[in-house]
């Protein structure tokens, strides 16, 4: 059966379900290198959208790797590298200077309420019409860091629920409602920002 | 039909989140109803402009370079010991080595050690750092004044004059979620990292006294004065680190 909307599947190979490769390479640091380093770009990216600034993301990176290389040897097989490479830099991050300023707003406030429509005044076709990336680069920076990073993880980096919550530390429930939540604010946003500008 | 259930499952379908039997009534339902079609086909419409608007930031070439570099030190830093015992028996190696993973096994998720890792691994992420210090000076009177009102405490720093170590300068850290200093000298091509902390028991969980230690090929000695933990790391020699250490401790005792 086809359907109108085709939607398409996550790409595989940006996955990094190696866990057999680690298990069989314990110890051996050299293959930490041959694991970790195809996430250096992305990781770069999300550590910048982070910190937003360029110096402070590669001493987020930096400081990510060095402790993601020492608690390579105890890595648990079953466990996802990927998220366990964003989980490090995420909480590297909350505890920088910036970071500490955010941890607070990353507790719970409403995620557990249940998912609300978004429903902004401008309609969505001619909302997206009207965008254009730099409005939307903006949007992402002016979102709460929580609903940032929720994105970032799901429309960037094409994360599963389950990866997003490993990476986060909370349910797949949470996962989907905060992403609601964030999507809403980003959609709001984007409308703002067009009426402000017309 | 009402459309409420279907429109809390569009974004894990979009998404691809949904089940295969979610998929296949959300496809069925999208057929006969244009209003959920024309929105999940926004949802992934402003999904795929998130995804290009969002990849927007590159690292350098010659950050990656840094960083390559950076591990690769740090890999043959941490297999250095075992090729230095090479010249003891087979036998000595084994039991060296037997001892060795057991003492690891032992400490390795204790409290001090992880505290110790982490400092570790921020006297690294530092040295591999373009911009490792935020005040810049070898005069101590120009360091220690720049923290003030940064640090809930202060501190005192040694004169270095007529001593082979050199102060680079400092920055702000933080360790458990506390602020602390990190300050930064130079000994010949060695850099050693002071980190000085507030000494909250549970916080900074190490032993009274002073505690010297080997990790990963980096030295490193720990002691508490008035309140205050101070941790010496770094690459130099373990005399050297002591003999910096010392220096601190003199300038730290009142009078």
């Amino acid at each position: 059966m086809t359907s109108l909307i085709e939607v398409p599947e996550r790409d595989e190979t940006n996955r990094s379900y190696t866990i057999g490769v680690v298990a069989d390479r314990t110890g051996d640091f050299g293959s930490f290198e041959e694991l970790a380093m195809p996430h250096f770009a992305k990781l770069y990216n999300f550590a910048h959208w982070l910190a937003q600034d360029r110096a402070a993301a590669e001493d987020l990176v930096q400081e990510t790797y060095m402790k993601a290389l020492r608690g390579f040897s105890s890595f648990q097989q079953g466990t996802n590298f990927r998220a366990w490479m964003y989980k490090i830099l995420r909480n590297t991050f909350l505890t920088t200077k910036a970071g500490l300023k955010v941890s607070v707003s990353l507790d719970s406030d409403g995620d557990d309420k249940p998912a609300e429509p978004a429903v902004t005044e401008t309609p969505e076709s001619v909302l997206l019409a009207r965008v254009e990336v730099e409005t939307i680069q903006s949007a992402l920076e002016k979102l709460p860091v929580k609903f940032r990073e929720i994105i970032l993880l799901c429309d960037l980096e094409e994360m599963s629920y389950q990866e997003i919550g490993q990476t986060l530390g909370i349910p797949i429930g949470t996962v989907m409602s905060r992403l609601s939540r964030a999507r809403k604010a980003m959609r709001e946003l984007l409308a703002a920002n067009l009426q402000g500008a017309s | 039909m009402t459309c409420d259930p279907w429109r809390d499952k569009l974004d894990a379908y979009v998404d691809g989140d949904a089940s295969q039997g979610e998929i296949a009534g959300m496809s069925e339902h999208l057929r006969t109803c244009p209003s959920c079609a024309a929105d999940a086909l926004s949802r992934l419409q402003m999904k795929r402009m998130t995804q290009a608007a969002a990849a927007r930031y590159s690292p350098s070439p010659e950050f990656r370079q840094r960083m390559e570099k950076s591990i690769q030190k740090n890999v043959r830093s941490s297999t250095k010991p075992v090729w230095a015992f090479g010249w003891i028996p087979r036998l000595a190696v084994v039991a060296a080595l037997v001892l060795m993973v057991a003492s690891v096994f032992w400490t390795r998720h204790s409290a001090r050690e992880q505290a110790l890792a982490e400092l570790l691994d921020l006297h690294v992420s530092t040295m591999a750092s373009a911009n490792p210090v935020d005040v810049i000076s070898t005069d101590r009177h120009t360091v220690k004044p720049w923290f003030q009102g940064k640090l809930p405490f202060t501190f005192n720093l040694p004169e270095l004059q007529n001593s082979p170590f050199k102060l680079v300068g400092g920055r702000v850290m933080y360790f458990k979620h506390t602020a602390g200093a990190q300050l930064l000298f130079n000994l010949r091509n060695h850099q050693m990292s002071v980190f000085i902390l507030q000494d909250q028991p549970g916080v900074v969980p190490f032993e009274s006294g002073v505690t010297a230690t080997r990790e990963m090929a980096f030295n490193s000695e720990t002691w508490s004065e008035g309140g205050l933990r101070y941790v010496v790391i770094g690459d130099a020699s373990p005399s050297d680190i002591r003999e910096l250490s010392e220096l601190l401790r003199a300038a730290a005792r009142p009078g």
